[in-house]
């Protein structure tokens, strides 16, 4: 890869870095990142990768951007009311960087389309919303061989965990989703805008981390903060032999849709 | 029994202390709503009741952490 003038400037705060150099930017500009969910997380993670660089961004989400994204979903603005999520972010990305190649996916994903999303990706961050996604990403990122980013965040709180193909998976962690009526609903729960953002650039740290090959992913350890009290702290692990994936007798050998939360801030009663 | 929670030292009055126990003492009010690390193991949820502390145990309660934002986290 030769890059341009423009582009040595453009990228010359990476390259400098004696961790990334040419050869480092040369790896974000071949990487394809795919995004699930252009939110909270999905915001500044696009953001960062598409400054960064990366070849090609993938964008899923089914949904259009709402009064009450914009809060925290820094990539939508006030004129992208009623967008779908992945045009109004994919605007935003050829804007901020047109080297990147962005390429968009306006649906949910589904145990029926998501091997077939993540299959030409190198790196998956699951920047959803919902627990039913969650698990899906972590099946098909296991059983497809794919490192993936897990992050999760409820109000002043984030956590995040990276899977590499042997690594501990999200399952090793939290078997199976969470009883439904435990999961706080969208009227009861809430999330600090800046604390998406946090995340999302944690994950972003990860992808850019992956493709370059340089420092530890965050692997076999579950990194948690709290906001409120600004305390950060991973907790280490190792896979589970119960693990209904990967563990020692796998119950899960396929990939299935579990119902999803209606969420509706618009219609819920408060 | 001195066992660190969540990071912290701390020392928990009573023996043969269960995970169900601490997780209560610790007034953690949806138990399911965590999964819980002992010594590096998970314990699977249904052992909860079984599984007990030992002085100088490491224990983690990790969250469930998906929405909360809805509409897209
Ligand atoms: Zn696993």
């Amino acid at each position: 890869m030769d890059f341009t003038d423009e582009q040595l400037e453009r990228y010359s705060r990476h390259i400098i870095l004696k961790n990334v150099g040419v050869e480092g930017q040369e790896k974000i500009c071949r990487g394809r990142v795919l995004i699930i969910g252009a939110g909270g997380l999905g915001s500044p993670a696009a953001l960062y990768l598409a400054a960064a660089g990366v070849g090609v961004i993938g964008l899923v989400d089914g949904d259009v951007v709402d009064r009450t994204n914009l809060q925290r979903q820094v990539i939508h603005f006030t004129p992208d009311l009623g967008l779908p999520k992945v045009e109004s972010a994919a605007a935003k990305i050829r804007r901020l960087n047109p080297d990147v190649r962005v390429h968009t996916y306006h649906t949910l994903a589904l145990a029926h389309n998501i091997a077939g999303l993540i299959k030409d990706y190198d790196f998956i961050i699951d920047a959803t919303d919902n627990f039913p996604a969650k698990f899906l990403i972590n099946d098909a990122c296991v059983l497809g061989g794919k490192p993936f980013s897990h992050g999760g965040i409820l109000r002043f709180d984030g956590q995040a965990m990276t899977y590499v193909p042997g690594a501990a998976c999200y399952r090793c962690v939290f078997t199976a989703p969470p009883p439904k009526d435990l999961v706080p609903t969208c009227a009861q729960a809430g999330v600090l805008g800046a604390v998406a953002g946090m995340l999302g650039a944690i994950q972003a740290a990860e992808a850019l981390k992956y493709l370059t090959g340089i420092g530890e992913m965050l692997t076999n350890r579950l990194l948690i903060f709290d906001a409120l009290a600004m305390n950060f702290r991973t907790v280490k692990m190792r896979r589970n032999a119960n693990c209904p994936l990967c563990g020692r007798e796998p119950r899960i050998t396929g990939l299935a849709d579990e119902a999803r939360p209606v969420c509706d801030l618009k219609n819920a009663k408060h | 029994m001195n066992i660190i929670i969540n990071g912290q030292a701390e020392n928990i009055a009573g023996e043969n202390l269960s995970v169900a126990k601490l997780l209560a003492l610790k007034n953690v009010e949806a138990p399911d709503m965590v999964s819980v690390q002992l010594g590096g193991e998970f314990v699977p949820r249904a052992d909860f009741e079984t599984a007990k502390l030992k002085e100088n145990d490491t224990v983690d309660f990790l969250y469930f952490m998906g929405g909360g934002g809805g509409g897209g986290l």
